[in-house]
């Protein structure tokens, strides 16, 4: 079961260190960084079905603005 | 078999002999006819006619396999080829694995180990050109004198109605025509009569290419597979390096998209690539080179009518899970024993309709799993390929991230839980094996002998009975289990005992010991345990105690008779 109301000890705290850690990265390391914590975070929630509700609440209201043509360009 | 191990099968011509039906010049009618004499033509044409049936096995080529192509051959595969009778030459000559590495940059991240535990006859892999499995397989088909193969026979048109096929064959001499009642269509990626009968296998191509490089040399790798991402000696694309028989390696090299296919196949391009990896001072020797790129695709149906498609023809994978020849070897042997029960009447036609389903089924598992491992090693965009970096970067100290890395996901059998020709538990069972789900092995003594469970099954109908009292069998149900032996689809019983309990014998019957109680916990089995087993060795139906009226019922539920 997703948790949509507050379960955060510390939100604020929370909000700064997330911001704070990218600082003085490139779009690129932020990327890195980002992919690197959603693995973790996923591995501590551990269950299916909740990370797919937070995938699904994710992409909420995101229409497709068209496929990333980065790779598809060299290629 | 040992006088065999010296012939170069790769580069071995078979004579094109004249067809009677050229001279004759009127068509004869065959009860099957196979096209395609690679590893799944032959495997399935050997299974249907060592159970006595008459096989033709057309191939438009008159060599083996060229390159060395496959190399990977799973335990699942191999148990196939030993209930075919050529297991042994095959394990013999080729180098058996169980364990691999995974490298990131210069340092190794992963191992695993596919096989952890002992009591298997089989290991997990072994690596063994293409050409020596065609080359046991046929050295097997000669010892069949109903399996006939005509080598250098295309196929040149097809045609079907309700009661037969009708083939026009090609040779060096001219055309003749054959009729049959079924048709295996083994003839590969590009099949002929897939495209004659309208028919397309679909699906996605990656945009990828890749190096295969075999090379001779004496080496102290071990014998593993060893997978880079991102290696200094390649770097930003990944490598693979196997062990073959004959001090062959092989080696994987991603190329990506730009790479021109025919410059890079040149060995003036590739052996600065392997020395880049073997070192400046290793001396090998170059003998097979290919790019190739490949796909992920299905045909719709794998059976249109009389003619049933198998293998390449069938469905393609990309080649990080082993998941080609292996799963196509696994279509034959799902394919044979139904052909032979409906030829032989024993079955309706219909149970030709659940090798499509069994099979497709199947390759909807590889196709998912290999088409996973090729995002992974080629991402298709770039979020893609950022997770797949940072699932890497964590992996050198995460546990939970080495699970994700994806480098191929290598091939296991399908269970069938969803077959209509199981009988769903009744029962309660802790083992794996329910309905659907292959037999494992397990070691045994017969007649005082070593020996192995699946040896005792395979080819026809098996019930394994577990029993802790052999003196019981001249009752009722001793009879019962006799009786399985005389209808009309025979059923082998064999008797499991557990061990000390010495050799029995009753007539009827096979006794074997569970020398080291492996069987009883493989298939969770107390005293009464019993399980109905498919001629392809995959289990049917499983009861706690023997009721025989059950077993007939699983019986025709298997062979779609129910």
């Amino acid at each position: 079961m997703l948790i949509l109301e507050p379960n955060l000890s510390h939100p604020d705290d929370f909000y700064e260190a997330l911001i704070e850690s990218h600082r003085g990265l490139s779009v690129e390391q932020s990327g890195m960084l980002n992919a690197k914590l959603i693995l973790l975070l996923a591995n501590q929630v551990g269950d299916l079905d909740v990370l797919r509700a937070a995938i699904a609440k994710a992409r909420e209201g995101i229409e497709p603005a068209g496929e990333d043509a980065t790779l598809k360009a060299v290629a | 078999m040992s006088a065999t191990e010296q012939i170069d099968y790769q580069s071995l011509t078979f004579p094109y002999v004249r067809a009677p039906e050229l001279k004759s010049g009127s068509a004869t009618h065959r009860p099957i006819v196979v096209v395609g004499a690679g590893p799944v033509g032959l495997a399935t044409a050997i299974d249907l006619a060592q159970s006595g049936i008459s096989v033709l096995l057309l191939d438009d080529d008159d060599r083996l396999s060229t390159g060395s192509r496959a190399i990977c051959f799973a335990k699942r595969t191999l148990e196939i080829f030993d209930r075919l009778g050529c297991g042994e030459p095959m394990v013999q000559k080729g180098v058996g694995w169980n364990k691999g590495r995974v490298f990131l940059c210069e340092d190794e991240i992963y191992r695993f180990d596919l096989l952890p535990e002992e009591g298997h006859h089989r290991p997990a892999f072994i690596n063994l050109q293409q050409y020596y499995v065609e080359g046991y397989l046929f050295e097997r088909s000669r010892e069949l004198p109903n399996l006939e193969i005509r080598w250098k026979n295309k196929l040149a048109a097809i045609s079907q109605d309700d009661d037969e096929i009708s083939l026009q064959v090609e040779t060096p001499e001219g055309t003749y025509s054959l009729r049959c009642d079924y048709l295996i269509a083994a003839d590969g990626a590009r099949s002929f009569i897939r495209k004659a009968l309208g028919h397309e296998s679909k699906g996605q191509t990656f945009r990828d290419r890749f190096l295969i490089a075999d090379v001779r040399m004496d080496a102290d790798f071990p014998a593993e597979r060893w997978f880079w991402f991102d290696p200094p000696f390649h770097p930003n694309q990944s490598v693979l390096l196997h062990r073959q028989s004959d001090n062959v390696w092989r080696i994987d090299f991603q190329l990506g998209w730009e790479a021109d296919p025919v410059a890079e196949r040149q060995p003036d391009r590739v052996l600065p690539r392997v020395q880049a990896l073997l070192g400046k001072e290793s001396k090998f020797e170059l003998v097979w080179s290919s790019v190739y790129t490949f796909s992920c695709l299905r045909m719709a149906a794998f059976r249109d009518g009389r003619v049933l498609f198998a293998g390449d023809s069938a469905h393609g994978v990309s080649p990080f899970g082993a998941r080609g020849a292996n799963s196509g070897v696994q279509d034959a042997e799902n394919l044979a024993w139904k052909l032979r029960l409906v030829l032989e009447s024993k079955a309706p036609d219909r149970l030709l309709d659940t090798y499509g389903s069994e099979r497709e089924f199947a390759a909807d598992e590889n196709i998912l799993n290999s088409t996973r491992s090729t995002d992974f090693i080629t991402p298709k965009s770039e979020v893609s390929r950022t997770f797949r970096n940072a699932t890497l970067q964590l992996a050198r100290d995460c546990g939970f991230a080495r699970e994700l890395v994806n480098s191929g996901r290598l091939s296991k059998p399908s269970i069938l839980t969803a077959s209509p020709l199981n009988t769903p538990d009744e029962d309660r069972f802790g083992s794996a094996m329910a309905p659907g789900a292959p037999i494992t092995d397990a070691p045994l003594l017969r007649d005082g002998k070593q020996n192995w469970l699946l040896d005792q099954t395979g080819n026809e109908f098996t019930l394994l009975h577990f029993s802790d009292d052999v003196t019981k069998f001249g009752g009722a149900r001793g009879d019962g289990l006799c009786r399985l032996a005389i209808g009309d689809i025979p059923i082998k019983t064999v008797v499991v005992m557990p061990k000390g309990s010495g050799p029995q014998f009753r007539q009827g019957l096979v006794v074997v010991e569970d020398t080291d109680g492996l069987a009883a916990e493989r298939f969770d089995a107390a005293h009464g345990a019993t399980y109905l087993i498919r001629p392809d060795q995959h289990v049917c139906a499983r009861w706690r105690a023997f009721d025989p009226a059950k077993v007939q019922a699983a019986l025709d539920r298997a062979t779609a008779r129910a």
